[in-house]
């Protein structure tokens, strides 16, 4: 019997989320359909379950691969700085549709939530979630919100933007690179980036700087909601 | 690794500064926001920093694997009340991406110019 202290080692974490990736990305390579983080993280959730490890374990490891989030982030203005000149000449086109784009986006999870049904909780925590997660956990935070659920809903908008997106908008009419870095930066922040960035630097420039705008922007929007919110406390 | 060491230069300055100006913008986007800034004005060259960004960002989906098994290992929590969570999320995502894209799209269009 395999102690199970072993897997709390930062080597099983790193290395299974190394050898998962791999494995995915040469299936993706063969079957384009295949996207590549969602393989990725089946097949470590499916090890996990399989071995009885416990999670706080596998993320001793995943911790490690995870903080280079932080420097990848910063990366990205390596292809906004040279991708620059053609995204400056839409300047307006940038500006206009990332911030249609996030009022959007918040106002129809709102709405949506409220026709389902949902309870106030699951809409005030559903709101933030098209921005990147430090953001929509604090958003969240203020608003009164479950900074955790808002967490995982972040991350399972940003998969599923990542796994349907691009196929979406070019299916209704959306193809230029600069068009689809934006809808994908605005409403799945870095995971639907780190998406469109392995096709295209044009690409993944409009969707890293769209990610940065709509953090601003729906910061921004939420700010009447706070008022309303406060103005209306007693009554919901 | 001049590279690296830069990226992570400008990712702590961008953490300390949301520390201490308590900037709303998380330190990794504040750094994004410096290094950018370093770029333009030409205080960083493009080849210090240009390998090491192409390696961190083509495999940036591996770095948010992680994230993305904490939160199916975390998703219990959207158990109770799914089918309004299910639905809110999808349709909430398609909505956001799409007034962007089609916003986006219109305002180009006519400018065959660049892409």
């Amino acid at each position: 019997m395999i102690n199970p202290d072993v897997f709390r080692n930062p080597l099983f974490g790193v290395s299974v989320t190394v050898i998962a990736y791999a494995l995915a990305s040469a299936v993706h390579r063969r079957f384009h359909w295949a996207h590549a983080l969602l393989l990725t993280c089946g097949g470590i959730v499916a090890l996990l379950l399989a071995g009885g490890i416990p999670y706080e374990s596998y993320k001793v490891g995943g911790d490690l691969i995870a903080f280079f989030l932080g420097p990848a982030t910063v990366a990205l203005a390596v292809p906004l700085y040279k991708q620059w000149r053609r995204i400056r000449s839409h300047a307006g086109a940038v500006l206009t549709s990332v911030a249609a784009g996030s009022i959007g986006g918040l106002a129809s999870a709102g709405l949506l939530v409220w026709l389902a049904g949902g309870s106030r909780l699951i809409l005030l925590s559903m709101m933030p979630k098209s921005v990147t997660t430090p953001i929509s956990i604090e958003l969240s935070r203020e608003l009164g919100g479950s900074p955790e659920l808002t967490a995982v809903l972040t991350v399972l908008a940003g998969l599923l933007g990542s796994v349907i997106g691009p196929a979406t908008l070019r299916r209704l009419g959306v193809r230029r690179d600069l068009a689809i870095g934006l809808a994908m930066g605005t409403s799945s922040h870095g995971i639907g980036t780190a998406r469109v960035i392995r096709e295209s630097e044009l690409q993944g420039g409009a969707s890293g700087l769209a990610m940065a705008l709509a953090g601003i922007f729906t910061s921004l929007w939420l700010v009447p909601v706070y008022w309303w919110l406060g103005a209306h406390a007693g009554q919901m | 690794m001049y590279g690296l060491a830069i990226l992570l230069f400008f990712n702590f300055v961008g953490v300390l500064l949301h520390e201490w100006a308590r900037i709303p913008l998380p330190g990794s986007v504040l750094g994004l926001i410096l290094f950018a800034a370093g770029l333009f004005s030409g205080l960083i060259k493009l080849q210090w920093v240009e390998s090491t960004s192409h390696l961190l960002l083509r495999h940036m989906l591996l770095f948010f694997a992680p994230v993305v098994v904490g939160a199916m290992a975390l998703s219990g929590i959207l158990r109770q009340q799914w089918p309004s969570i299910t639905l809110a999320l999808t349709g909430s995502l398609l909505i956001g991406m799409l007034i962007t894209g089609w916003t986006a799209s219109a305002l180009m269009r006519g400018r065959d110019d660049q892409p």
